[in-house]
């Protein structure tokens, strides 16, 4: 069984949410939010997987061979070359001017972008990673960390923690979930990022649970959400109210389930009561 | 005639694949000759198109026959168009899914399975 | 001269920072985060027009194919495919390199148009917003943010990125001359705050801090910030009145709490970007 976290924008609250249900639940974890792997932060363990990882091809120029005939400049269509100098940011690695090139002075070689990591930690193992900065195939990237969460993962239940947008690594971070979480906030920006992430999850057809959080921030935008939800047959499992207390549990790095007067734990583990029974039902 | 069994090792000993587009090797099996030869799956860790970039070397093989266990929308669409049958198989070994396939024991793939885009 | 609204964590604040500042300086404010485009909820430019945003895909003359394969070993994103009867095109993988024109003995391949989005532009109180949209159900952003780019007008810009330090964000720096990062005061901030300060120095470019929703539990940011000497440009304070009037889609910079900070991160700005 596996869930997968999503939010469509960023800073709603996802993180926080998945750490909370993959304590409640004994189940592998796998953070998808390559960009901006938070989830590791909470957790100390011993890790037993560790791999390079290559998230794509990048030319390289052999200066020995190049005539600086400026062919290769032309047909580069990502102005990834300039003087015979290839920009690694801008080269998406298509091969054209290898292709191109008439003193076979180029090759596309593979880029080291990643680490990929799998740490046991209490309650599961975590599957994350390190990337460069500014690299590619984050898409593939997530895809190598759901399958080494799954193969690794003694647990029934495997937690996604998905990223931000509805681009690449969101696609890689939903298919073939059992169903996606979607967490979202009673603002404008939330409503707009909730409908574009729905679209997608239905493009898909997953089972779709939506929740918000900081719900008495704007309960008109929150009443709207949950109509919004009713009307598209999204399933909707609960409100989580605005708690400063979230705020503590980030700077404890203390999973929020553990403060008891915590107004966001207790919604949130109402949230995870829904989302669970649906989820187990089928 | 060639068939090939999506595997996870080079030898027709070695468990059968079910994935199409992210297994390791394929077997590709004579059955004129009576022989057997590993190939390793290009499109294994492809950013994306796994499952296109492995229809693409079944085509080139030559191959007529793939054993495997599902097959994504895309793999299924150009497996069909390339006049390629599929077999579903759930058998645990290489060896045996040839000799389930032989026996006429193996249904033909007749749709595509979910899009897994690498995750099956 | 475009300076990049940047963060390395999503929700920090970057569009809250960029439209505001937008608004008080009377910058063009251009919406970089094509996957999710918010900054126009807040500044509500009117008078929109749009264009499509088009990706050119391969398009295979069967007249003059000889199925020889060329192009489908050449594309390095398993977009074409050889029956051996003819050559399919899978339009969402391609990178329209042209890799594979390049590769066609035989002059069989030429290529057309594909929408994956729209590039907006409007006018707000006194300032000119611009935004790109990407389709739904696209995977590639980076033209729709390339297209934007270099269509946004001479003069002031403020570049609102993608959250992260991916691709997306990547590909609008490389049009900035300058970047704000904005980031908050929790271990999760300053994880990320570090990577996106690895990035703008990767590209060399002048930059400075904005920490939104600042507290005393920020000390880790604020020595991280003094060992690296880097230049805070302003503090914004937490409280949940911001976030209920971001909820509602309104500008912060005119609430009481909050206008003494924008308005000094305003000249700030101007002063770090402008004047030098």
């Amino acid at each position: 069984m596996q869930l997968t976290v999503i939010s469509g924008k960023g800073g709603t609250g996802k993180t926080i949410i998945a750490v909370a249900i993959s304590e409640l639940e004994r189940s592998a974890k796998v953070d998808c939010d390559v960009d901006a792997p938070n989830l590791y932060l909470y957790y100390q363990g011993q890790e037993i997987f560790q791999e390079d990882f290559s998230g794509g091809k990048q030319a390289v120029v052999d200066q020995l061979l190049c005539h600086e005939c400026g062919i290769c400049q032309t047909v580069c269509k990502f102005e990834a070359i300039v003087n015979g100098q290839i920009i690694p940011f801008s080269c998406e690695g298509c091969g054209a001017c290898v292709l191109a090139c008439p003193e076979q002075a180029i090759e596309l070689r593979d880029a080291i972008t990643a680490e990929v990591l799998v740490t046991r930690v209490s309650g599961g193992i975590l599957s994350h990673s390190r990337m460069e900065i500014g690299s590619e195939g984050s898409g593939k990237l997530i895809t190598i960390l759901r399958k080494k969460a799954q193969e690794y993962a003694g647990e029934e239940l495997i937690i996604n923690d998905g990223s931000p947008g509805i681009g690449c690594p969101v696609i890689s971070s939903l298919t073939a979930t059992d169903g996606a979480l979607i967490v979202t906030e009673p603002t404008q920006s939330g409503l707009a990022d909730l409908q574009r992430i729905a679209t997608l999850c239905r493009q898909f057809k997953l089972k779709t649970f939506v929740c918000i959080n900081k719900a008495d921030i704007n309960e008109e935008i929150s009443a709207q959400i949950e109509a919004y939800c009713k009307e598209t047959g999204l399933i909707f499992v609960g409100r989580i109210p605005y708690d400063e207390t979230v705020l503590k549990s980030i700077n404890e790095l203390k999973p929020i389930i553990y403060y008891k007067n915590s107004m966001a734990n207790q919604a949130i583990r109402a949230v995870w009561d829904k989302v669970r029974k649906e989820l187990f039902s089928c | 005639m060639k068939i090939a069994i999506t595997s996870t090792g080079k030898e027709l000993t070695a468990g059968h694949d079910p994935r199409f587009g992210r297994c390791a090797y394929f077997l590709i099996y004579d059955t004129e000759e009576d022989t057997y030869k590993a190939v390793e799956n290009k499109g294994q860790l492809a950013g994306g198109g796994a499952g296109i970039g492995a229809a693409q070397q079944m085509t080139d093989e030559g191959v007529q026959v793939v054993l495997t266990g599902n097959l994504g929308p895309n793999a299924y669409n150009l497996i069909k168009a390339s006049g390629i049958k599929a077999y579903q198989c759930k058998a645990v070994s290489c060896q045996e899914a040839l000799a389930l396939y032989k026996a006429g024991k193996l249904l033909e793939i007749s749709q595509a399975g979910p899009s897994h885009a690498g995750m099956s | 001269m475009n300076i990049a609204v940047l963060s390395g964590k999503g929700g920090t604040g970057k569009t809250t920072v960029a439209v505001n500042l937008a608004a008080i300086l009377k910058a063009n404010y251009v919406d970089c985060d094509v996957e999710e485009p918010n900054g126009f909820i807040f500044l509500k430019p009117r008078n929109i027009r749009s264009q499509d945003v088009k990706v050119l895909n391969p398009v295979i003359d069967k007249a003059k194919c000889t199925l020889c394969g060329e192009c489908v070993k050449a594309c390095q994103f398993n977009a074409l495919f050889n029956t051996k009867k003819e050559i399919l095109v899978f339009e969402k993988l391609c990178h329209s390199c042209e890799a594979c024109r390049i590769a066609c003995g035989s002059g069989a391949l030429s290529f057309q148009e594909r929408k994956i989005g729209v590039i907006e532009e409007g006018e707000g109180d006194g300032l000119k917003c611009y935004r790109g949209i990407l389709d739904i159900g696209e995977p590639m952003a980076v033209p729709v943010i390339r297209q934007l780019l270099k269509n946004v007008p001479e003069g002031f810009n403020l570049l609102d990125c993608s959250p992260g330090t991916s691709c997306n964000a990547v590909s609008s720096l490389r049009y900035a001359q300058g970047a704000i990062l904005v980031t908050e005061p929790s271990a999760f901030g300053l994880h990320d705050l570090k990577m996106a300060v690895k990035l703008v120095r990767e590209f060399s470019l002048p930059f400075g801090v904005v920490i939104n929703k600042w507290d005393e539990s920020g000390y880790l940011l604020e020595v991280y910030l003094w060992q690296e000497n880097i230049k805070v440009l302003g503090r914004l304070p937490q409280a949940r009145k911001a976030a209920e009037e971001y909820s509602k889609g309104r500008l912060l910079k005119d609430l009481p709490l909050y206008q003494a900070g924008f308005t000094a991160l305003a000249e700030e700005v101007k002063e770090v970007f402008l004047c030098s």
